[in-house]
């Protein structure tokens, strides 16, 4: 009775002892999972999850200092990859750091009231917004990730989000 | 002038499930032949009693689900597990051992799982194996060949219809007297009461290669086999695989140690060997999906019949090993998707 | 013989019924309908206005983008409007085209003068290509000027002119070797000349000797080494172009990628015919060959036909219907769209009309579970598991699709024929790309915006630094000054 409990309580602590350490992850492969975890998200670089970009959230879920709900901009289907990849709960994105878009949208520059001032293109973190400095800027909408970084910085209010054209 | 539409392509093969069935059915007459001839008509009321019970299990299954009744019904898929099961069963089982299986393997190994192309495990092999580990008993008690040399049972066919239905035997013979165990078993036993492969191969149930009339029905197995490939119903990979494995296998042992070990031609026709190769592992529902796949699978159902038939606590190893490699198709299927055309070699 | 396809089907052909006869015009109709958008790429823009005389062979729509094509007018006589019409390669809504109302005269527009194709450098020549409205006349009709442009010159260049018409009841290509196999070599010659390539390789399929014997005959004449003839197990889909380029030339066209990737451009012996006809004879693409075919129409046969011509005066031309008339398809029988109503114009795209009866259509039974028994994925000429492609369709896992190689199929139909649960997959595979395309295009915009986020951030982390090391060497001159 005794050898037979003790064997199988060793094979099932030789069993986990090897699932935990296939699993467990070495440098490289940390380096690796923050590639593959940015690979899901949308790159709208907005902030919104409380970092800066989409990559430190990224590394910020690798090293599980963040939750999987965090990204608006990704909508449920990210934040349901996300779990699936890293092995957590899904959850519906956390509406404390945003509503999830139904439409993508990008901004638009109302040129009638641009005042040439740059600092819409100084706040855009995928260069999306050509102009110069009191010559007309405008949003190159098929490179505009719907941020939203730019409609705060206009002290003229300019800009407003549309949907993205098809 | 307006004209219905219709998406292309405009032409399909005039081909159907039922066909399908019906021509696997046809390739079992063979089989179900050869066994009555040696084994007298139980096997004919059992599969009666199976088909009764499996479409009564799909209609009422159906009915549940709230799908139509045909085309279901008559697709043909549940009477081939009812057949396949009863040629599994002791000819002389009492009615509710086949009713129950087959039940089982109905109601829950196929329609409890999605029905129709969705059941994850064979359910002939799902409903035996439930009826192997509840009735252990009842299931080796086979009958024996009924061929010059060895004392008939000689048993009529109300005799064997009487005893099916009541489970019990008639009153001129006992139990012992009628039945035997099957060669496998009956070398299992041998082997575990220290005799070698030769005398245990002296016994009367043996002939030249392999149990007697469980060659020549495992034979026609074959030949039915043989027809279905033919008919391109079912592909080479597995039977191929899985009856090259087990070959290997017996070769190898049975070559270290002959006295200990049976030789690779008994295994191939002894038991359900050839009815597992050709029709049981073969079902395309629960079997690995790609060539590479198929082969894997047929081999480890190969090795594995071997294993458990050699060192396992069951005289036949096919229904385990099928339902073990079951579990493994969704691995296998994962890492041997075929590679695509245009896709780096 | 080239080993043709993996996988595919041997169909009846059902095309002798329609090649007893020889081609002949089309009767002439009063209207012609030309949809702006019947090619690949953007619609090509009007250049005249209704009310307008026109001559036959007068452009009327110049290309509307860099991928696009002209259109001229297939008969002489006056624009009657620039209007949507109903059109077959887009069901959902009418199509904005030119009709021309024809005044019967056949007045063509007077020729210029012609260099021969020898004297002209590569890039006038497909200049020139592009002038004469010309694209794929097998089905696809991707504007040909574009495709030989973008295909690398040069001499390891390979042409291969697709001959091998595979689909049933498809028989124009096979009537155009048969009657007009010398316009087919002289078009493979002007286009090797267009590409500068050295190698050519006209394929047919092994089922059609006439054409093997015409073609053979017409290579001979052109006394031109460089043009061979290859012939093709008629095995259906060996005439796709993947499959035909890897059953001659035992390459494979990479999943995603283009014949150009591996040095070959692919087109149509109606192509290389057409191209014939503008270079050579001055006439630009205006006609075409039409395969007028089934029980359901009372005279089967091919006609040459204006493009524009309403289908229900071809089915008129060709004895009309039978009372057994069932259902009017454009194209095969594998992959041809059934078309709601006949009301609609010929367009470069039209290689067959079938009218087809109860004889001709093998529908399918109703639809079963999959019960994966593999007759799919044997027959599958892109070497997919359309079993799994189906199971994760019902499921809608792009994840698993996209694995699974989705995006590489042909819609050929193979699986489909063979479905023994008579499921409809080449239908459920083509309504499930839409989605599949939508993601890889997110996923491509979000690369995209990830490489631009990257070279913004080195390039203010750039800007930073050197306004330090400025200041630094600022801070150093002045401390050497005051010292």
């Amino acid at each position: 009775m005794l050898p037979a409990l003790l064997t199988m309580v060793g094979l099932a602590a030789a069993a986990g002892a090897a699932a935990a350490l296939a699993t467990r992850r070495s440098s490289d492969n940390q380096e690796r999972l923050i590639d593959e975890i940015d690979a899901l998200l949308p790159q709208t670089q907005c902030g919104r999850c409380t970092f800066s970009g989409c990559r430190p959230y990224a590394t910020a879920l690798a090293n599980s200092e963040a939750d999987i709900n965090q990204c608006p901009p990704g909508g449920h289907a990210t934040a349901i990859a996300l779990a699936k990849l890293l092995g957590r709960e899904p959850k519906p994105v956390d509406p404390r750091f945003g509503s999830v878009p139904v439409h993508p949208l990008v901004a638009w520059i109302d040129e009638s009231a641009c005042i040439g001032c740059l600092k819409c293109i100084q706040a855009c973190p995928v260069d999306a917004i050509v102009g110069a400095s009191r010559f007309m800027h405008t949003v190159i909408a098929e490179q505009c990730t719907g941020c939203e970084l730019c409609i705060p910085p206009c002290p003229v209010d300019c800009i407003i989000m549309r949907p993205a054209p098809a | 002038m307006p004209f219905a539409t219709a998406p292309a392509p405009h032409v399909v093969a005039p081909s159907s499930v039922g066909r399908v069935m019906r021509q696997v059915l046809y390739a079992l007459v063979p089989t179900v032949a050869l066994h009555v001839v040696f084994f007298g008509p139980g096997l004919l009321i059992q599969i009666v009693l199976g088909v009764v019970t499996a479409l009564a299990a799909e209609a009422a299954a159906l009915r549940l689900r709230g799908k139509p009744l045909p085309p279901f019904l008559l697709d043909g898929s549940a009477i081939i597990t009812a057949v396949l099961l009863a040629l599994c069963l002791p000819p002389l089982a009492p009615w509710w051992l086949v009713v129950s299986g087959v039940a089982f393997a109905i109601l829950l190994a196929k329609h409890l799982f999605g029905g129709l192309g969705a059941n994850p495990f064979n359910p002939a092999m799902v409903g035996y194996a439930v009826l192997l580990v509840s009735f252990p008993a009842r299931l080796l008690q086979w009958l024996p060949p009924d061929v010059a040399g060895v004392e008939p049972a000689a048993l009529s066919f109300v005799d064997t219809l009487t005893t099916i239905l009541t489970g019990t035997p008639p009153a001129r013979f006992t139990w012992d007297a009628i039945t035997s165990p099957t060669p496998l078993d009956a070398l299992r036993t041998d082997l575990a009461l220290g005799m070698t492969m030769g005398e245990a191969h002296a016994n009367a149930l043996f002939s030249a290669f392999g149990g007697k009339g469980w060659e020549w029905i495992n034979l026609a197995t074959l030949a039915g086999g043989g027809w279905l490939l033919a008919l391109r119903i079912i592909r080479w990979q597995i039977p191929v695989a899985m009856l090259t494995a087990l070959f290997a296998c017996a070769a190898i042992m049975s070559a270290a140690d002959p006295g200990a070990y049976a030789g690779p031609l008994f295994h191939l026709t002894s038991g359900a060997s050839m009815l597992g190769a050709f029709f049981i592992a073969t079902d395309p529902v629960s079997a690995a999906t790609s060539d590479r796949g198929k082969l894997i699978y047929g081999a480890g159902i190969g090795v594995l019949t071997y294993v458990i038939r050699t060192w396992g606590g069951y005289p036949d190893g096919v229904a385990f090993a099928v339902l073990i490699m079951n579990l493994c198709v969704p691995l296998i299927d994962r890492y041997t998707i075929p590679r695509i055309y245009g896709h780096a070699r | 013989m080239a080993t043709g396809v993996r996988g595919g089907l041997r169909l009846d052909a059902h095309k002798e019924r329609s090649t007893e006869q020889a081609l002949r015009p089309a009767s002439a109709v009063e209207t012609l309908v030309m949809p702006l958008d019947q090619h690949a790429g953007a619609a090509a823009v009007p250049l005249v206005k209704p009310g307008e005389r026109i001559l036959r062979g007068q452009p009327i729509a110049e290309p509307g983008g860099a991928i696009s094509a002209w259109l001229h007018s297939p008969a002489s006589g006056t624009v009657a409007a620039i209007e949507p019409r109903p059109a077959p390669h887009r069901l959902g809504a009418p199509s904005l085209s030119i009709v021309v109302a024809n005044d019967g005269r056949d007045e063509r527009v007077a020729e210029s003068a012609r260099q021969p194709f020898e004297q002209l450098a590569p890039e006038q020549l497909r200049e020139i290509i592009g002038r004469g409205g010309i694209v794929g006349l097998g089905g696809a009709v991707f504007p040909t000027a574009a495709k030989l442009s973008s295909a690398r010159k040069g001499h390891d260049v390979r042409l291969l002119i697709n001959g091998a018409e595979c689909e049933p009841y498809i028989s124009c290509d096979d009537i155009l070797m048969r009657e007009r196999a010398h316009d087919v070599v002289f078009g493979a010659r002007a286009l090797m000349h267009a590409l500068a390539a050295q190698t050519c390789v006209i394929a047919i399929e092994d089922d059609t000797p006439q054409a093997a014997s015409a073609l053979g005959a017409a290579i001979a004449d052109a006394h031109d080494a460089r043009v061979q003839l290859r012939r093709v197990a008629s095995i259906y889909p060996a005439g796709g172009e993947r499959q035909l380029i890897t059953a001659i030339f035992d390459v494979e066209v990479p999943s995603g990628g283009l014949p150009a990737d591996v040095n070959t451009v692919c087109l149509n012996v109606g192509t290389a015919a057409a191209v014939a006809h503008w270079v050579r004879d001055g006439q630009p693409l205006t006609n075409r060959i039409v395969t007028i075919t089934g029980d359901g129409v009372l005279e089967q046969r091919n006609l040459e036909v204006p493009l524009g011509t309403p289908l229900a005066a071809l089915i008129y031309d060709c004895g009309g219907y039978t009372g057994r008339m069932s259902r009017l398809i454009m194209g095969g029988s594998m992959m041809g769209q059934s078309l709601p109503h006949d009301d609609m114009p010929v367009i470069k795209a039209t290689n067959c009309v079938i009218a087809a009866s109860a004889l001709d259509l093998q529908p399918r039974a109703a639809e079963m579970p999959c019960i994966r028994c593999g007759n799919c994925a044997e027959v599958c000429p892109a070497m997919l598991l359309p079993q799994q492609l189906h199971w994760y369709a019902l499921g809608r896992n792009l994840d698993e699709l996209e694995t699974h190689g989705l995006m590489d199929c042909i819609e050929c139909g193979c699986c489909d024929y063979v479905c023994p649960s008579q499921i409809p997959l080449a239908e459920r595979f083509r309504d499930m790309k839409p989605a599949l395309l939508e993601r890889l295009a997110a996923r491509n915009s979000a690369d995209a915006a990830r490489v631009r986020f990257d070279a913004r951030t080195a390039r203010l982390e750039r800007i930073e630094n050197e306004r330090l090391a400025a200041l630094a060497k600022k801070r150093q001159e002045l401390a050497k000054k005051s010292s």
